[in-house]
């Protein structure tokens, strides 16, 4: 059963992957969702950041935070979200012990934002449009270790605003997948509303696969959840085997199910996962201590404003403005201090002759320590690599006219036999361009003018 | 509105209650008969009312995003049942099987 033989599925061209992601991020607020705990508690003591609110001690009442809410709102517009005009907060109840109040604060009928879309490219390059069906706000769990048989509890991250981006099944194959999660990971640090760093479970992903025979139009009547898988580099295989899988049982006749599945990264395999609350039924109902959310346009404008230029807004930019590789923009639009770096060193560039794409190819070759190196380091090192030279030979003449006529007595040693002192000469030239010539074409000038 | 011995198993087991086969019974009668008199209000014909959710007629109550001190770690377990490393213990819920 482990070692399922997969191979002779990889190239099926019968099948087609039908798969929606459900993406939930961290917001990177100074204080939780409902209460005024910090929610720096990433490597903290355990339960040292905690109160009656988000402990769901008794008679404790939730507060929210209005950042939060702005932040959720800026993902939203940034994924061509309606904004809601009027939103709500409702309980969503199970029982794990991560979860303090036995429900948790989310959203359901009334999520700030829906009906978005994003493009993203597939492995082939070619645009896919992903509709985000609603972006909504919610709060963390607690955090459970399992050892000796028993499960400890630390609720240090009980009540962290938790922002939950839903897509419609839209994507049919893994590379796709793997790209709309950078670029939101991208899109989160431009906004600056979380840290996005996937090791640490700032941003979670889980999956609903099926698979449908190439040209039904209608969704499958299955779907299986990929769920509790912590890192992203495990998902996306999850969601690779889980496909193949798939494959093999309908070619073998078997009917599948709807199922939560885990992954195994022993066994490289999913698995059956029998989860507690097996039938998803929540019960949810309006959070009766918490009132409604009304946004009013203005304010929605107000966010809109502030939102900064969105990495694939400043991508298509470097590729139209400055003639930049796609690749190469990608790589520099990674981080807005980067981005932001690469304009200076272009716009320093222009007063030195220096183009844009040799910057671009510099910062992405070389890599410079951004933090250390400046701007203006780049050009000179640029300008020493002959990066603009001069080719014209009119002008190449000119300046070994230049040079002959202000250097008589070197001219006077070379005439005499010491063929050497060209190279004097041809210093004085380097000296004067910035080292924009190149040597062994001004030499053979320079010796036809010395004739 | 006749509740069945599943539904009342169903409702159990969302509440996480252990029940025994009498109480089964018993609640299929009496929550029964509760929702009975809870029918009654559907009497009233409220499609043209919007449901309320919240009384006080207020919204956009919003809190600044700052800081305050936390429960100590010491009071925050001082009512755990168990506890080990600083942490809540409870019986293992695992994941796999």
């Amino acid at each position: 059963m482990t070692s399922l033989s997969l191979g002779g599925y990889m190239s099926n061209q019968k099948y087609e992957p039908v798969i929606g992601l459900e993406m939930h991020v961290e917001l990177n607020t100074k204080s939780k969702m409902f209460c005024r705990c910090s929610a720096d508690y990433f490597g903290r003591e355990p339960n040292t950041h905690t109160c009656p609110i988000c402990l769901g001690l008794p008679g404790a009442l939730p507060y929210i935070n209005k950042v939060a809410i702005e932040d959720c709102i800026k993902i939203g517009l940034a994924l061509n979200c309606t904004v809601s005009e009027k939103s709500l907060f409702e309980r969503k109840n199970y029982f794990y012990p991560d979860l303090p109040k036995g429900y948790q604060i989310s959203q359901y009928r009334w999520p700030l934002c829906v009906n978005g879309w994003i493009e993203v490219d597939d492995g082939d390059g070619n645009k896919r449009k992903i509709r985000i069906n609603r972006v909504h706000q919610e709060e963390d769990t607690g955090k459970l270790t399992h050892s000796g048989g028993v499960t400890l509890i630390d609720f240090n991250r009980s009540g962290v605003p938790l922002v939950e981006i839903v897509t419609e099944p839209d994507f049919h194959d893994v590379d796709t997948v793997r790209n709309y999660a950078k670029k939101l990971q991208r899109l989160f640090r431009y906004l600056g509303v979380s840290n996005a760093d996937m090791e640490r479970g700032d941003m979670r992903l889980e999956a609903n696969v099926s698979v449908r025979p190439v040209g039904q139009k209608e969704l499958p009547g299955y779907r299986v959840e990929l769920k509790n898988i912590n890192s992203f580099r495990f998902m996306v295989a999850a969601i690779e085997y889980e496909i193949k899988r798939q494959i093999k049982e309908l070619e073998e006749g078997w009917t599948l199910k709807q199922e939560t599945r885990g992954w195994d990264e022993d066994k490289k395999s999913t698995y059956l996962q029998r989860s507690k609350e097996e039938a998803h039924d929540y019960r949810y109902f309006p959070e009766p201590d918490l009132p409604e959310i009304r946004m009013k346009s203005d304010e929605i404008g107000k966010i809109r404003k502030s939102l900064p230029e969105l990495s694939w807004d400043k991508q298509n930019r470097f590729i139209e403005e400055y003639g930049v590789k796609k690749s190469d923009a990608e790589i520099l639009t990674e981080l807005t201090e980067l981005a932001e770096f690469f304009e200076v060193t272009v716009e320093h560039g222009k007063k030195h002759g220096v183009d844009a794409k040799a910057v671009a190819n510099y910062i992405v070759n070389k890599k410079p320590n951004i933090s250390v190196v400046l701007p203006t380091q780049i050009i000179e090192e640029l300008k020493g690599k002959k990066v603009g030279v001069i080719e014209n030979m009119g002008e190449l003449g000119e300046l070994a006219d230049e040079v002959i006529s202000e250097n008589p007595a070197m001219v006077g040693v070379y005439k005499k036999g010491k063929v050497t002192v060209i190279q004097v000469l041809i210093g004085a030239i380097m000296r004067k361009t910035g080292g924009k010539v190149n040597p062994n074409k001004i030499r053979e000038i320079l010796k036809e003018k010395l004739r | 509105m006749k509740l069945t011995r599943d539904q009342v198993k169903h409702v159990a087991r969302l509440a996480d209650l252990p029940l025994t086969d009498e109480e089964e019974e018993k609640y299929s009668q009496t929550i029964s008969k509760i929702l009975d008199y809870v029918e009654q209000l559907n009497q009233v014909d409220t499609s043209d009312v919007e449901p309320t959710f919240n009384v006080t007629g207020q919204n956009n109550v919003f809190r600044e995003d700052t800081t305050d001190a936390c429960l100590s770690q010491e009071e925050v377990l001082s009512n755990a049942p168990k506890k080990k490393n600083d942490m809540f213990e409870t019986k293992g819920v695992f994941e796999k099987e």
